[in-house]
């Protein structure tokens, strides 16, 4: 009888995953290789979303690059503005005061938790529960509505300058910031009890896509997947900006640097973001927000009105072919942006546009390690992996 | 007229009853589904289609009535026109058998509220509801889709592997009714213990855990839409589907959802019995009246609570489903058969 049975042939299926699949978020391709549900091989082809940015910016002034840089990660603006701001401050030589200090990273720490908002509700809509990416929503709705409050417009906020802020925020700014801040938790709370002890959450991706810390650190991965990996690495740490070192928080880490475990850093991250706001705004120092340089910034409306010298200063910077210049020579600035280290190289020829910038972007080196991780796992496993690496197109593909 | 006469028009309307029901308690569920949907994730919903959104689903129709009627251009034609007819018609037929309400004497003759009063009632139903997954399979087959093929499979696959375990929780349900009649289970369910019902859910509670859970698999939803799965397969065999041909799979599964809530309340929760009525005089039309009401309460009751499962877990993967149900639904249900045997033998 066993020799009859004729062997079944079998042969393997090659599909698309991408650019337009409800799991990518974004246009990038994934041309995976299945064995029935098993992944053999994968590969990942990248650009469909190009722009061109880093190109962009050497037809530009250092301040309009800033309306560039905050299209990038369409999920955390700010966090890109006020990196690049602070890569031109470094190049300049030049410290913002203290308030303007503790304003950015106000403004960061908020942009951090709406975008591990929209990282873990994405994680949580693709392996199935819809609602908890709901909860999520409502409350990054109340961050968009604060930074709107503040810089005027939800996304896209162009709010940093070099050198300072477009504006000191409005009146009633530290009330809102503390009213978020005091009720967040409640969110995060909720989603933890729909998801952290569920069993299919936990079967879903315990185990997916693991990298270990060696791995992790060879492939040059940052932020949230690095510290899953159990790597306690984060610039706002080792390299403070914007006044970190003031703050009082913690590093949370992993152990198995899985799926599971990105999503478990990302929830505490929440929370210490959480932490940072409400140290921030209990000492938000008073004071100007800008440097005290009319080289750099805009002198105020009255003196350009009122004084020569406002007037010469306002035309300097605005007019074409002006604005400031920087010194000559290369900086490299880095800043922990929520899905990893965003860093900006910036070639300067001492004129007012920069000759070369260049962007680490955490999406794209983090996405490199992809195919590795999706090798020998489940066709429904690649959702859970690409929405935890939280892979972002716009940065992708600059 | 002669009596034959009399009796197919009687069937005949029933038949139109309880078609126009089935197809009204999809609308309604389209729109519970989708408001529920709104309550549970703290939003409001569709809401701006007649009174509370209630003529939404009457919008939808229109909308897919008014599609262009679209055929990929490698698929098997006749099978992908045929396989979601195929899919509806199964949905519909499979509640010919529930019981949804006592007898009742209506100018002298005795009307069983029923489509038909089937003696294998539960076979009947077992065979078709398993008949529906030839409508995924083939629809999935012929769209000629790599995301639709998979779906298809994997459905084939949950079929067989959740069909067995719900068959086999409710053999107690059959060993205390001594039947394989819908009417005698209910019957069964009338009596009482003192004041508790007699209801099956008291007897059979493991059986009844295992029915609830393979059914949400057999209704293919959250958290064992691996057909569907958006995320996943886009939304598997559904992917080519489109117009009035896409609306009759999306009829046909709230017609499954409608009848495997039925079948629950049929066989664990007393079907259209109301506990502690028979002391009370009510007119027999009344009483009649109130006891489908009470089964459309009881319907909806486990409809809402889908609704609810659907939007509150995540999704299985395709393995853990598997391994959820051969090795831990299937020895749960046997146990059950095993442990009601023995109880059964011990206290005659």
């Amino acid at each position: 009888m066993a020799d009859e049975v004729k062997e079944i042939l079998t042969e393997r299926m090659v599909i698309n995953f991408g650019p337009s699949h409800p799991a990518t978020h974004g246009v990038f391709r994934n041309i995976l290789e299945l064995d029935g549900e098993r992944i053999l091989d994968a590969e990942v082809e990248i650009g469909f979303l190009h722009s061109g940015f880093e190109k962009l910016g050497e037809h530009r002034t250092y301040n309009q690059f800033i309306t560039i840089a905050d299209r990038m990660n369409y999920l955390s603006p700010l966090s890109n503005d006020i990196g690049y701001a602070l890569a031109v401050e470094k190049l300049l030589g030049i410290e913002v005061p203290p308030r303007c200090q503790y304003i950015r990273a106000i403004m960061c720490e908020l942009n951090r938790i709406a975008d591990h908002l929209v990282s873990v509700g994405m994680h949580a809509v693709d392996i199935g529960a819809m609602t908890v990416f709901l909860y999520a929503y409502k409350q990054r709705e109340i961050i968009y509505d604060i930074l709107e409050f503040v810089t005027g417009s939800r996304m896209n906020n162009s709010y940093p300058r070099v050198g300072g802020l477009v504006s000191d925020v409005p009146e009633g700014f530290e009330e809102k910031v503390k009213d978020f801040a005091d009720h967040f938790l409640h969110t995060v709370d909720d989603i933890e009890r729909l998801l952290t002890r569920n069993r299919i959450w936990v079967d879903r991706n315990k185990g997916i896509g693991a990298i270990t810390p060696e791995e992790a650190i060879s492939w040059g991965l940052t932020g949230p997947i690095l510290r899953a990996a159990g790597v306690e690495r984060d610039i706002r740490k080792a390299e403070p900006y914007s006044s970190y070192d003031h703050f009082d928080f913690e590093i949370p880490v992993g152990v198995r640097g899985d799926s599971y475990d990105r999503y478990l850093v990302r929830m505490e991250e929440m929370r210490q973001s959480n932490r940072i706001i409400q140290q921030a705004i209990a000492n938000l120092p008073g004071g100007e927000v800008n440097v005290d340089d009319p080289k750099i910034i805009l002198p105020p409306k009255e003196r350009v009105y009122h004084s020569i010298e406002g007037l010469i200063h306002h035309f300097k910077l605005i007019m074409e072919e002006h604005g400031f210049q920087t010194p000559k020579g290369e900086i490299y600035s880095a800043t922990e942006v929520p899905n990893g280290e965003l860093g900006f190289f910036i070639i300067s020829d001492g004129t007012n546009k920069p000759y070369r910038i260049h962007v680490r972007a955490p999406s794209f080196i983090n996405y490199s390690v992809f195919p590795q991780l999706v090798k020998g796992h489940m066709i429904s496993d690649v959702v859970a992996i690409i929405s935890s690496l939280n892979i972002i197109a716009g940065e992708l593909d600059r | 007229m002669s009596p034959f006469w009399i009796d197919l028009i009687i069937i005949l309307i029933k038949v139109i009853v309880v078609i126009g029901a089935l197809l009204g308690g999809v609308v309604v569920m389209v729109v519970v589904e989708r408001r529920g949907a709104g309550f549970i994730q703290e939003r409001l919903g569709p809401n701006r289609v007649g009174p509370w959104g209630w003529l939404q689903p009457i919008a939808d129709g229109i909308k897919l009535f008014f599609k262009e009627e679209f055929v990929p251009a490698q698929a098997h034609k006749l099978l992908y026109l045929a396989a979601p007819a195929f899919f509806m018609f199964i949905a519909f037929v499979t509640f010919a058998v529930i019981p949804f309400g006592d007898k009742i004497e209506l100018f002298g003759r005795t009307i069983q509220l029923q489509i038909a009063d089937v003696n294998i009632g539960i076979l009947y139903i077992f065979a078709f509801a398993s008949l529906g997954i030839y409508g995924i399979v083939i629809g999935g087959w012929a769209s000629n889709n790599k995301f639709s093929l998979m779906g298809g499979v994997r459905s084939a696959a949950q079929m067989i592997s959740y069909e067995v375990a719900l068959g086999l929780s409710i053999i107690g349900v059959l060993m205390i009714g001594q039947s394989l009649r819908l009417n005698d289970i209910i019957g069964v369910q009338t009596q009482y213990w003192s004041y508790l019902p007699r209801w099956n859910i008291f007897i059979q509670p493991l059986g009844f855990l295992i029915f609830l859970i393979a059914a949400i698999a057999e209704v293919n939803r959250i958290p064992f839409d691996l057909c569907e799965a958006e995320q996943e397969l886009v939304v598997g065999y559904q992917v080519e589907y489109g117009s009035m041909k896409f609306a009759m799979y999306y009829l046909g599964e709230y017609a499954n959802l409608i009848t495997f809530s039925a079948l629950i309340v049929v066989l664990f929760f007393g079907g259209w019995h109301i506990p502690w009525i028979e002391g009370l005089t009510i007119h027999p039309l009344l009483l009649a009246l109130l006891q489908v009401g009470a089964f459309v309460v009881k319907v909806f009751a486990f409809l809402w609570f889908f609704v609810w499962v659907r939007w509150t877990f995540p999704r299985f993967r395709y393995d853990q489903l598997m391994r959820f149900g051969w090795l831990v639904l299937l020895p749960l249900a046997i146990f059950n058969i095993l442990a009601t045997g023995v109880v059964m033998v011990l206290i005659p």
